[in-house]
């Protein structure tokens, strides 16, 4: 075609990739606030998931004014006050970038592929009789192609799993993406995290689990075909249960419970 | 080249339909099928950014230097898609996650490059629009077919409402686990592209 000069590939290219990232950014920050939002009440389903009081029909936010949200301060493990860091500007994905609210981890301690790990970190509590019943906890690690993100729910003796979701990931559809499926979060259930010594005892294993024993009780199956992203998923339970995690957390509100405090009275 | 618009617009459902005929699009069609709402949500993005990729480029055909064309269907292609994607996650944040990648693979279905290149660079806008509805609706009675099979032998289901009682409900019916399965939509759209071109023997290649 005689109507193309060398330079007119270059300019409507150029001319081509101005509009098309105009018409691409406007259409993402326009519907920014929309898209937060979602993924906020995707956030508050997946704990209310997690916790197994999530039901189908009823307003997300009428289940999660059941969930009393607290800071906690990760290496004490103790709660923040309100006016330490105020929880409505408290944003746990964008702490990990503030280097005034967290700090990068050494190669050796970073087993779930963090990079950097914040200083403090919700929790969530769910109340029964004034009593906790449930803990959950957010989790996150690198699987194969990217961060895990999800929701640990325990039982009031801090222990044992109620249950586990994933509600955000990059892992492959179909393979490591099964972190997802329900069937599989299902296997989680009543499993549990500490060996009578207090340290991590717990598997993501290739095969099946055992079916009988004492070991039983700290393995879940592995995903087929998806063997780093379960190495994944069992390496960010180690390291989120581990003293870098919620360990020292779960061993202060250990030693409340044992005492019989009641919530009100936990601070 | 100067087909009705009525024949643009249906043509692809049937006559040249571009998964039975053309064997295009394939990898989107294993993926999305096992469940009729995802196959639907699919088909409503593949119609739109097809019709519009379309009518884009041919607007603007005379001006794409021949040397570069392909980058820059691509690139309004993807742009469309993009923002198909933002408005799902915007309004339908539950489906967008069930289709997860999907979505964003729209770009690489090789119907809406097949349909730009081969139809677009060389017709009016109104007629490339047409064409691209045309294909995304021949596309979508494939993918909606598939799903419904996979989706009510699978699941028992049709659209998320129970058809046939599992057994593991208490119901009578065994699924069939194989149609959970991506892999079962190639026996289905086999079976399909036999049944089209046994009523339709024009389709059929000659050996």
């Amino acid at each position: 075609m005689a109507r193309d000069s060398a330079l007119k590939p270059f300019y409507s290219a150029l001319l081509l990739a101005f509009v098309c990232s105009f018409l691409v950014s406007s259409a993402s920050v326009g519907l920014h606030s929309r898209q937060q939002a979602n993924q906020q009440l995707d956030r508050q389903k997946n704990i209310l998931r997690a916790a197994g009081l999530y039901r189908e029909g009823i307003p997300v936010a009428q289940l999660f004014a059941a969930i009393d949200s607290r800071i906690i301060d990760l290496r004490s493990g103790k709660f923040v006050s309100v006016k330490e860091i105020n929880p409505k500007k408290f944003d746990q994905r964008q702490a990990v970038n503030n280097p005034k609210i967290s700090h990068s981890l050494a190669k050796s301690t970073d087993i779930a592929g963090l990079r950097r790990l914040e200083d403090y970190s919700w929790v969530y509590l769910v109340k029964k009789d004034n009593k906790i019943s449930q803990v959950i906890l957010p989790i996150r690690g690198s699987g194969l192609w990217s961060m895990m993100y999800g929701y640990l729910a325990l039982n009031s003796d801090l222990n044992t799993i109620r249950g586990i979701t994933f509600y955000e990931h990059g892992e492959t559809p179909g393979l490591g993406g099964e972190i997802e499926n329900p069937a599989w979060q299902a296997g989680w259930q009543g499993k549990k995290i500490y060996n009578q010594s207090g340290k991590v005892d717990f598997k993501v294993v290739k095969g099946g689990v055992k079916t009988k024993g004492a070991a039983a009780l700290h393995q879940v199956d592995g995903i087929s075909g998806a063997t780093l992203t379960s190495n994944g998923v069992d390496k960010l339970l180690h390291f989120w249960f581990g003293n870098y995690g919620f360990k020292p957390f779960l061993e202060r509100m250990r030693r409340r419970i044992n005492h019989g405090r009641t919530l009100t009275s936990l601070n | 080249m100067n087909k009705s618009k009525k024949e643009l617009l249906l043509g692809p459902i049937m006559q040249r339909n571009p998964i039975a005929l053309l064997v295009l699009g394939i990898c989107s069609a294993l993926a999305v099928t096992g469940q009729m709402a995802t196959a639907f949500v699919m088909t409503i993005c593949v119609l739109t950014v097809t019709a519009f990729s379309s009518m884009i480029i041919s607007i603007v055909r005379f001006q794409i230097p021949s040397s570069v064309r392909i980058g820059i269907q691509v690139t309004i292609i993807a742009t469309l898609v993009i923002i198909v994607d933002q408005i799902l996650r915007a309004f339908y944040f539950d489906l967008s996650k069930q289709l997860s990648v999907y979505v964003g693979l729209i770009i690489t279905n090789c119907i809406i490059m097949g349909r730009a290149e081969g139809f677009a660079m060389n017709n009016s806008p109104i007629a490339s629009f047409i064409d691209g509805v045309g294909n995304g609706l021949g596309y979508g009675a494939i993918l909606m077919t598939v799903a419904f099979i996979r989706e009510l032998l699978g699941s028992g289901t049709v659209f998320g409402y129970e058809v046939l009682k599992l057994s593991t409900n208490g119901g009578w019916y065994v699924r069939n686990g194989l149609l959970l399965l991506p892999a079962s939509a190639f026996f289905i759209i086999a079976l399909l592209i036999w049944l089209l071109r046994t009523i339709d023997p024009k389709q059929q290649e000659n050996l």
